[in-house]
């Protein structure tokens, strides 16, 4: 059952990834990149790491696709099409893509990877404790750091979207 | 880990998701839409993470916990991206890759 899930998703994943990157449309591309975040954070329940699954919707679908629409509603008309690039140029970048997925499927079926059968399943406590451990292996600072790096790159964000009036206040 | 799924046909989904999101990267001549391909790639990367977290050390968190730093990194990117195509938008009217030719400083 599981099995046929995952074939499911993974068509799911592939099919809206493609259309994402080769609609003309731009707002429907952004909503292709919604439906390929869903079905990744399917992957995650499927695996049973049911917190990471959380994350991926609120951050990912409720965030992230909300402020790219956003900027897209903001910077473009609704129904612009983009131009896009020539054809032998896209052939090109296709042979080389599929060059690239080669060597790596290459190297992937024909490395041994040691795989462990378990059907663990790690609660959230289990993820707060690691996360705030200052034991050895602990996540301590880098999750101080990654608090830090969210209040410059937002403060950063409000000072360069607001332009040039702050500066103008700033100066005169 | 699921239940009849070797590790090997997660890992060519998540290389054949990486690779459409370098298509996109390279073939597209708009900001908003090279973004987007940066998000492919980057969850790509988290299910990669996840996946060989999962199935070759089940007792360890360690992907787990990276690919959460992985996501906050992402969002960070892009509020700060998407503050600066709006602040360019502004300034030359366009947000084609093509037209960005100018730093000010």
């Amino acid at each position: 059952m599981e099995k046929y899930i995952f074939y499911i998703l993974s068509a799911i994943i592939i099919v809206f990834a493609l259309a994402s990157v080769s609609s003309r449309k731009m707002l429907r591309s952004v909503i292709y990149l919604l439906f390929v975040l869903c079905g990744i954070a399917g992957i995650y329940f499927l695996i049973d790491y049911n917190f990471l699954a959380a994350i991926q919707l609120t951050v990912y679908a409720g965030g992230i696709v909300v402020l790219i629409i956003f900027s897209v509603l903001l910077v473009h008309h609704i129904e612009m099409e983009l131009e896009m690039v020539k054809m032998p140029r896209k052939i090109l970048t296709v042979l080389l893509c599929v060059l690239g997925l080669g060597v790596f499927l290459y190297t992937i079926y024909n490395n041994d990877f040691n795989v462990v059968e378990n059907y663990i399943t790690t609660n959230t406590s289990d993820i707060g404790t690691k996360l705030l451990s200052y034991d050895s292996g602990g996540f301590i600072l880098p999750f101080e750091v990654i608090s830090l790096l969210l209040l410059a790159s937002m403060i950063g964000a409000i000072v360069i979207a607001k332009g040039r009036n702050l500066n103008d206040k700033n100066n005169g | 880990m699921i239940a009849g799924i070797s590790i090997y046909e997660i890992l060519t989904v998540t290389s054949m998701l990486f690779f459409i999101g370098i298509y996109g990267f390279i073939t597209r001549k708009n900001l908003i839409s090279v973004l987007i391909s940066i998000e492919l790639i980057l969850n790509a990367s988290v299910v990669n993470f996840v996946v060989i977290n999962k199935y070759l050390y089940p007792d360890m968190l360690q992907g787990l916990i990276f690919s959460i730093f992985i996501i906050a990194v992402a969002a960070a990117e892009t509020a700060l991206a998407v503050s600066i195509i709006i602040n360019l938008y502004r300034q030359i009217s366009s947000v084609e890759v093509k037209d960005t030719e100018i730093m000010k400083y």
